[in-house]
């Protein structure tokens, strides 16, 4: 089953390569209040089922893939 | 066994001050040994460990996220459970928050850019196992070299962690963003610490300053104790 894991700096979090981002942003003309850079890994995983996809990557989400003291994660499951 | 305490050094691939770190440690009286961290075991006379700086595995993911998990860091959190000091300097440091042997975490400097020069930084708790040759208050002057080193933690951790006297080291001045211009803590047993300053670099005043051959000192010292913890 193929998966996507967004991860994101959460929010409050200072991120200071988004804020880099969004001056670079402006300097080209571009109206942008914010930009926040996050990372997004593509996987092919062994499930058996959605479910059991989905639990497995919440798994993987904790104990590598995203740091719960500064970053959030997002599954999308493809269908 | 030598009079001389072993101090395991552990080579990640991307380590860079292993050997510094191992001249350092040996300049200051210990018996040093690089030890690969696809190893399952620790040298079993190992009396501390240290991890040192670099770019292990390429900084790839985040800093120390992927070293956190090789199969030495097993032996070593069993190491620090059983009260063995543990030191990480820098991505050593970077390392033991991802493995969650230290609290916070690392995150990139809020300029943005590599930070390489000497930083003063004040002992903030000299009762820690680490920090016993200098005393409270005392500054040091010891070289940073890194571009994540801004730690890290959610203000109510950081309030405990100030209470507990687990913030040990701090930054006199604004060096990378850091939260409370912390550059140094230590685990709530205070047998693991991390700082992203390098002590190796600073062990000689030809060098610029032999500060941090206090502090590498003081974890010698710590080995010696524990040595004669497990022996006895």
């Amino acid at each position: 089953m193929r998966a996507s894991v967004l991860v994101r700096p959460k929010d409050g979090i200072l991120d200071p390569q988004g804020d880099a981002v969004r001056q670079s942003l402006r300097k080209l003309g571009f109206d942008v209040s914010s930009a926040r850079v996050g990372r997004v890994v593509d996987l092919d995983v062994d499930a058996d089922g959605a479910d059991e996809a989905r639990s497995q990557i919440e798994r993987m989400c904790t104990e590598l893939l995203a740091n719960p003291l500064i970053e959030s994660f997002e599954i999308r499951l493809e269908e | 066994m030598t009079d001389k305490p072993v101090v395991a050094v552990v080579v990640f691939p991307g380590s860079n001050d292993d050997h510094d770190a191992a001249w350092a440690l040996g300049a200051v009286g210990a018996e040093p040994e690089l030890v690969w961290h696809a190893d399952a075991e620790l040298p079993p006379e190992t009396a501390a460990v240290v991890l040192p700086g670099g770019f292990s595995y390429g900084d790839y993911l985040r800093t120390g996220a992927i070293a956190s998990l090789a199969p030495l860091m097993a032996a070593v959190r069993e190491f620090a459970v059983r009260g063995g000091p543990v030191l990480g300097i820098c991505n050593g440091f970077q390392i033991l928050c991802e493995a969650r042997l230290l609290p916070g975490v690392l995150r990139p400097n809020r300029q943005l850019e590599f930070v390489c020069r000497d930083a003063t930084v004040r002992v903030d708790n000299a009762a820690s196992v680490f920090l016993r040759r200098c005393v409270s208050g005392q500054e040091l002057v010891i070289p940073v070299k890194h571009g994540d080193g801004a730690w890290y933690a959610d203000g109510g951790t950081f309030v405990q962690l100030a209470a507990r006297g687990q913030i040990v080291l701090r930054y006199t001045e604004d060096v990378n963003g850091a939260l409370g211009n912390v550059a140094g803590v230590v685990n709530e047993a205070g047998n693991v610490m991390g700082l992203m300053p390098h002590p190796e670099h600073a062990v000689d005043p030809l060098l610029g300053s032999a500060d941090g051959g206090l502090l590498l000192a003081g974890l010698v010292d710590a080995a010696s104790a524990h040595r004669a913890l497990i022996a006895a």
